[in-house]
């Protein structure tokens, strides 16, 4: 299988689906003559012209709003935020207009719009670029919330998301945009709310998403070598839609939980996924879900702090032996 | 009172509109058949009548939360989407009664929609302050102050990107000028030359706050040059003016991609929402004032009698007939059902409406 960065294995979705349908556009900031400000959108320009690949003025209300109302006249407009941090700007036409208008209407209007960009912490950008809204997005019924792991992931959910009639927000990671994964040649289109079990085991679950599955995946390799530990992480892929019923089986076969997420602990994907844990697999649980989420408080700067904020495979590991206690 | 917009002198291109309330001329309106004016007149007596009977049915307590009404405007309406081709599109905010019957929305489903029945134009679930209908070109009907403003400039993105040769009309209010989101359309539709016109009804006042009290700067529609976009006021008590000044606009849209801002100058008669007492802010003489000398329908009215178009026989029907319309709208929406708690979940994801067509797994909701 041909082995690809997370950013070309986006870049080759954008392409494909560009490609497949005209009614698919890319918008936002820097994404044409400047190549992305993560170069994920590098040739696009250059392959579909300026009407299809389309720079904006620093307007996230307007130019994510105006993706929002082509969308209920038939475009698919992928709209590229430089950081999802931004979204707060826009937050009006994301959640009052996006993920109301179906409602609203009483199911006479879709919205089958596109929002991706880098959700994370790690890179020392401080508070105001560092959010991870998941949580917050997926708040909302009506709406579609993605966060993939892996290259392959994300280019087959991508193109999934292109084609969903939903509004679908794809939350991306720029320190995983040069990780290199296998992706396969042949069209994949990943269904949304489809986990996957990056790594099988029999003493624990951790559950996650997004880049944490990476030190998920670290940790479990030490657990083994020098805790004679398996441990099972299952890897969400899709906020929302959610796929509890990976979660609870692997729940029932390792009886021990630990839920890892780079989000804030107050309300977050993992308050929602120990609620459901607990009310659907009670009896399964040798103990209490633990949980290991961002140290609460805003992103801090400083750059060796910051990595201790954040989830990181020594983090998670501790998390673990404590789990299986 | 509110400071209205005058035209600069030197506004330099073809759209520059004459405010002479003498429109009637205009080659727009000279067109017009007989059926066709007291068309326009129909509707605006029929909205009237539609308000006024939503209005007693609110205080029946029959319609929950807010209720804004339309009636004074009614020429703002009426004379824009009179205008539109099957290309063009509308969408304004939450004072959205008059622009759905305009575009020719039932009104028993618009009653119903009110009265919070599964038979109202959005099945019970957006209310007085959200209609919709996408089959007619209707985009809403939104509740944000200026939110629906960047979506209008989208429509307009969208008409573009698939070459189709009509507008979008984005409707707003005076207070809904200083929010930022409408500031950000106004630049990407004039950097984007997006066929949209934004169309502020300038009743004077946002809730209890005068334009003077809320808006800097000598008129709300000159905002537009500091975007080099076109913009124009109107008289917006004549429906003829409306349909002379938006015609000139809506073909440079059509025809040059050029958006604008146009600013119709219109007045409300009743309160802010039927919540609102009305003491505080105006007075009574101001109200009086406008319904004697301005009023929209009774401004059409004589013209259309001078004209020889419309006679007493004629206004009595139309009236009569619109006040039954309304009547038997509100009969329609009180024999309705209400949605069930089983209809919440509905309408929320286009895959769980279409489960065999559904692609994605996993749960959608949640409790
Ligand atoms: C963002 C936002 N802020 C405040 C409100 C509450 N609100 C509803 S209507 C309104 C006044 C708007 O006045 P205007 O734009 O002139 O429209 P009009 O009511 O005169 O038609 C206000 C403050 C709102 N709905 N949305
Ligand atoms: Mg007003």
């Amino acid at each position: 299988m041909p082995v690809l960065t997370y950013r070309e294995a986006i870049r080759a979705a954008l392409t494909e689906e560009l490609t497949r349908d005209e009614n698919v556009v890319l918008m936002g900031e820097e994404v044409a003559q400047f190549h992305g400000a993560y170069k994920v959108s590098e040739g696009l320009l250059e392959k579909f012209g300026p009407d299809r690949i389309v720079d904006t003025p620093i307007s996230e209300a307007g130019f994510i709003g105006m993706g929002v109302g082509a969308s209920m006249l038939g475009i698919r407009p992928v709209m590229e935020l430089m950081f999802w941090s931004f979204s707060s700007v826009a937050f009006d036409q994301i959640l009052n207009n996006a993920a109301n208008v179906r409602y609203m209407s009483g199911g006479l209007i879709n919205c089958p719009i596109v929002i991706r960009g880098p959700a994370n912490g790690g890179t020392n950008v401080g508070a105001t670029h560092s959010h991870t809204p998941e949580n917050v997005l997926a708040n909302h019924p009506g709406v579609k919330v993605i966060v993939p792991s892996t290259a392959r992931d994300a280019k087959g959910l991508l193109k999934a998301a292109i084609r969903d009639n939903d509004p679908c927000f794809f939350l991306e990671n720029t320190l995983l945009y040069g990780e290199k994964g296998e992706v396969p040649e042949t069209e994949e289109v990943i269904p949304l709310g489809v986990a996957d079990v990056k790594r099988e085991g029999t003493d624990l679950t951790i559950v996650t998403y997004g880049r944490c599955v990476l030190h998920s995946l670290a940790a479990a390799e030490i657990l083994e070598k020098e805790h004679d530990i398996s441990v099972e992480v299952v890897d969400l892929r899709t906020i929302r839609p959610l796929d509890i019923d990976t979660v609870l089986a692997s729940v029932k076969k390792t009886h021990r939980v630990l839920i890892v997420e780079e989000q804030k602990p107050f309300a977050s994907v993992g308050s929602q996924l120990a609620y459901m844990i607990q009310r659907e697999a009670f009896d399964e649980l040798d103990g209490p879900i633990h949980r290991l989420a961002t140290i609460d408080a805003p992103a801090i700067y400083s750059p060796p702090v910051e990595i201790e904020q954040l989830p990181n495979p020594q983090r998670v590991l501790k998390a673990a032996l404590a789990a299986v206690a | 009172m509110s400071k209205k917009a005058v035209p600069i002198a030197d506004q330099k291109d073809e759209a520059k509109v004459a405010c002479t309330g003498k429109s009637s001329t205009a080659p727009i309106n000279a067109k017009l058949s007989k059926e066709e004016k007291i068309e326009l007149h129909r509707k605006m007596v029929r909205i009237r009548r539609f308000e006024e009977r939503s209005l007693r049915a609110y205080q029946a307590k029959k319609i929950g939360g807010f209720l804004h009404l339309y009636i004074g405007q009614e020429a703002v309406a009426v004379g824009c989407c009179s205008l539109m081709g099957s290309d063009d599109h509308i969408i304004t905010a939450y004072r959205d009664h008059g622009h759905a019957m305009a575009v020719g929305m039932d009104t028993k489903a618009l009653m119903a929609e009110v009265y919070g029945k599964i038979t109202g134009c959005s099945k019970g679930k957006g209310g007085s302050m959200h209609y919709f209908a996408p089959s007619l070109n209707y985009w809403g009907g939104h509740g944000i102050v200026g939110g629906q403003i960047p979506l209008g400039t989208g429509l307009a993105y969208a008409l573009k990107y698939k070459k189709l040769k009509g507008a979008a009309m984005a409707f707003m209010g005076d207070g809904a000028v200083n929010q930022g989101a409408v500031h950000e359309a106004y630049n990407l539709a004039a950097l984007w030359n997006l066929p949209v016109i934004f169309v502020i009804e300038n009743n004077g006042y946002s809730m209890g706050t005068s334009q003077e009290r809320s808006s800097a700067g000598p008129g709300l529609a000159q905002r537009a040059e500091a975007y080099g976009m076109n913009w124009g006021t109107c008289f917006g008590h004549d429906v003829y003016e409306v349909r002379a000044t938006m015609d000139k606009f809506l073909t440079l849209a059509r025809e040059k991609h050029q958006p604008a801002v146009v600013e119709i100058d219109t007045y409300r008669y009743r309160g802010h929402s039927v919540a609102d007492p009305d003491k505080t802010y105006r007075t009574r003489e101001e109200i009086e004032e406008y319904r004697r000398t301005k009023d929209p329908i009774q401004l059409f009215q004589q013209a259309l009698l001078d004209e020889g178009v419309l006679n007493d026989a004629i206004i009595e029907q139309i009236d009569s007939e619109a006040k039954a319309e309304a009547e038997l709208a509100a009969d329609f929406a009180e024999a309705s059902p209400f949605p069930t708690p089983d209809d919440i979940q509905k309408d929320v994801y286009w895959e769980t409406d279409n489960p065999d067509k559904r692609t994605s797994k996993g749960r959608l909701f949640f409790d």
